[in-house]
């Protein structure tokens, strides 16, 4: 190559990149983090974004922006993996963050043992929320099953929200009748009675609520809370029934991202703070079941005690779970398809 | 001038009523109208009532709170950028390509007027993710532009690029039929006379189309700030930077601020309604053209 075309090559790049800046705009002007999340964790990182950037300041970290993106956990760990920005990515199930590090290795491996209890800052379950004073009698997940009861609950293809709630009843049916066989009738018999898949927790939410469908939705025991918030408590009615799934929210640094970004110390920083007592203080507010156990304790009117099994107890980990179950033509999609 | 689909206002309808051979009995007249104003009333009055309904239902100061919320102001402003930017470059591309078409003929002059219909005919989610596909991460292009430290799809790029595309038809669809119709016999005249190329067709021909220009630009403009599904798709959805007016009202909406939801869809329709006024006076202009340029 010449150095006339070297020259022109450098140039030419130099001036696209400055269109590039005029494009991004203000978002460069500062230090700004992305964090990446799923559908019903707005709230939260709303409350969480302002305390982290405080703390930073106060530690001398300088002005900071926290950006938030949120959808159905597969399709945002989708965007992620197509090239969104993350910074960091704070999801409800481990499959979309191990996705990350299948494709590309945006994520490294061990992600699991960056930070404490799994890279988990909290835990929920997947709970009931049913119309006022209960109408159609439901308790547990037997009711769900029954002819005539509509169960409103997220895609489980596209969110973490409705893949819990269909291995919660899967875990249920396979304590109750002992085999796999007897499992997938019932999980069957329950997807039968769905009328809706919405693409995000929140979706299915809008459905029940708003729109009036279904007898009962399952979602995480934060929405369901929050729901009651905000629609009045006069409307439906919360039931735990007799065994649920323990839901981890992981959260990641996306390495890759953060390292071309120079966030990588930010980036740790505010996951970190997840963990901290305040951060803790903060998820336990917004009804989510905390890691600590002094804030457990503090807010344990919040949190009936419930059975809960986790997958990696009953269902032999995230990786099994994805193969047997969700992978394509595997057993959810065979129980999609028989219900038609 | 039928082939165009600005819609001139004629005469025709009074000479039908007039004659008694043309004439409809009057029960079938008035179940005509009655049929199409309660269809329409039903349909599109009634749900526009609603979103303003909604929007100012806990009063004019919950709605202008919604509306200068910073995520709400950064919303608007990036729909009037993606518009500003796609229009004036469909602008272009829609007269060359409608003029080609029109007044000259070529060897796949079929197929560029397919490729012309195609994003009409795709759907949106496809079209964003075409997009994502070629300018991602694991795309075609996208590896080059991510090395270079540029931003095309979840960015700004990509949400004008998505724009410009399901936008690409409008203007070009108007000017094609119309052009059509006036053939060449004014623009042979002027060369005849000694015009050059650039007069020919700043004093004959734009002229001639101006109306029906006016009326896609409009149209396009309408879809460009109205645009979701292609947009979703490539926007990201990180809120204040990457969300359009139409995205930004599914987010609020989904965290349950209904009227702040309502407060911005009903900006965006006063921005539809302004566009159906601008219409509506460039339909009436053309048929006072018209009509004089008969006389």
């Amino acid at each position: 190559m010449t150095p006339n075309a070297g020259q022109l090559k450098k140039s030419l790049r130099r001036s696209l990149s400055v269109l590039a800046l005029c494009f991004a705009g203000s978002a460069l002007a500062q230090t700004s983090i992305l964090n990446v999340s799923y559908d019903v964790s707005r709230e939260l990182y709303k409350d969480i974004n302002p305390a982290f950037v405080a703390a930073w300041k106060k530690q001398g970290g300088g002005d900071l922006t926290v950006n938030q993106s949120h959808g159905g956990s597969s399709k945002q760990a989708m965007s992620v993996a197509a090239g969104l920005d993350a910074d960091v990515i704070t999801m409800n199930q481990s499959p979309d963050i191990d996705i990350l590090v299948e494709r590309g290795g945006l994520v490294v491996a061990d992600w699991r043992k960056q930070f404490p209890h799994n890279a988990a800052p909290y835990t929920t379950t997947s709970i009931f929320l049913v119309r006022k004073g209960n109408p159609k009698q439901i308790k547990d997940w037997d009711d769900l099953a029954r002819p005539g009861v509509g169960v409103i609950v997220p895609n489980p293809k596209t969110s973490g929200n409705g893949r819990y709630t269909y291995l919660a009843a899967w875990g249920y049916a396979l304590d109750k009748t002992g085999n796999e066989a007897g499992a997938k009738d019932f999980v069957k018999r329950l997807f039968a009675n769905v009328p809706v898949l919405d693409g995000g927790g929140r979706g299915a939410t809008t459905t029940f609520t708003q729109r009036d469908i279904g007898d009962v939705l399952v979602t995480f025991e934060n929405e369901a809370n929050l729901i009651a918030q905000e629609f009045g408590a006069d409307k439906f009615d919360v039931v735990y029934p007799s065994l649920t799934i323990e839901a981890e929210a992981p959260v990641a640094v996306v390495q890759k991202v953060a390292a071309k970004r120079g966030t990588e110390k930010v980036a740790k920083a505010y996951l970190d703070f997840l963990f901290s007592p305040a951060g803790q203080e903060i998820i336990a507010k917004h009804d989510f079941r905390p890691r600590d156990p002094a804030v457990l304790k503090k807010y344990a009117a919040k949190f009936p005690k419930v059975k809960t099994f986790t997958v990696d107890q009953k269902l032999g980990g995230w990786a099994a779970v994805q193969k047997a179950h969700f992978a394509d033509g595997a057993l959810y999609d065979q129980i999609i398809v028989l219900k038609k | 001038m039928a082939a165009t689909a600005l819609h001139l206002h004629s005469d025709l309808a009074g000479r039908y009523e007039s004659n008694p051979a043309t004439r409809e009995s009057a029960w079938v007249k008035w179940t005509v109208i009655g049929v199409s104003l309660t269809f329409f009333a039903l349909f599109i009055l009634l749900p526009l009532f609603i979103v303003f309904y909604e929007a100012l239902r806990k009063g004019w100061e919950a709605y202008l709170v919604a509306l200068v919320e910073p995520d709400a102001l950064s919303s608007i402003k990036l729909t009037l950028l993606a518009a500003a930017i796609s229009v004036p470059l469909n602008l272009v591309f829609g007269i060359a390509a409608a003029w080609a078409i029109a007044k000259f003929e070529f060897r796949g002059k079929s197929f560029l007027i397919t490729l012309i219909d195609l994003p009409f005919s795709i759907s949106p989610v496809v079209a964003g993710l075409i997009y994502v596909l070629v300018f991602g991460r694991t795309g075609w292009l996208g590896p080059w532009f991510i090395e270079n430290d540029m931003r095309i799809v979840f960015a700004v790029p990509g949400i004008i690029l998505a724009t410009i595309f399901v936008t690409f038809p409008f203007i070009a669809r108007e000017l094609i039929p119309l052009m059509e119709a006036q053939g060449r016999d004014e623009e042979e005249a002027s060369t005849v006379l000694g015009a050059s190329g650039w007069q020919t067709f700043w004093y004959v021909t734009l002229p001639n189309i101006k109306w029906a220009l006016l009326y896609g630009v409009i149209l396009c403009n309408a879809r460009a700030m109205g645009e979701f599904g292609a947009v979703s798709v490539v926007s990201g959805h990180i809120r204040g930077e990457t969300n359009t007016m139409p995205l930004h009202i599914e987010i609020v909406y989904n965290e349950y601020k209904f009227s702040a939801a309502f407060a911005v869809a009903s900006l965006l329709a006063i921005l539809a309604l302004v566009t159906l006024v601008l219409k509506t006076f460039i339909e009436w202009r053309a048929t006072q053209t018209l009509k004089r340029s008969k006389t």
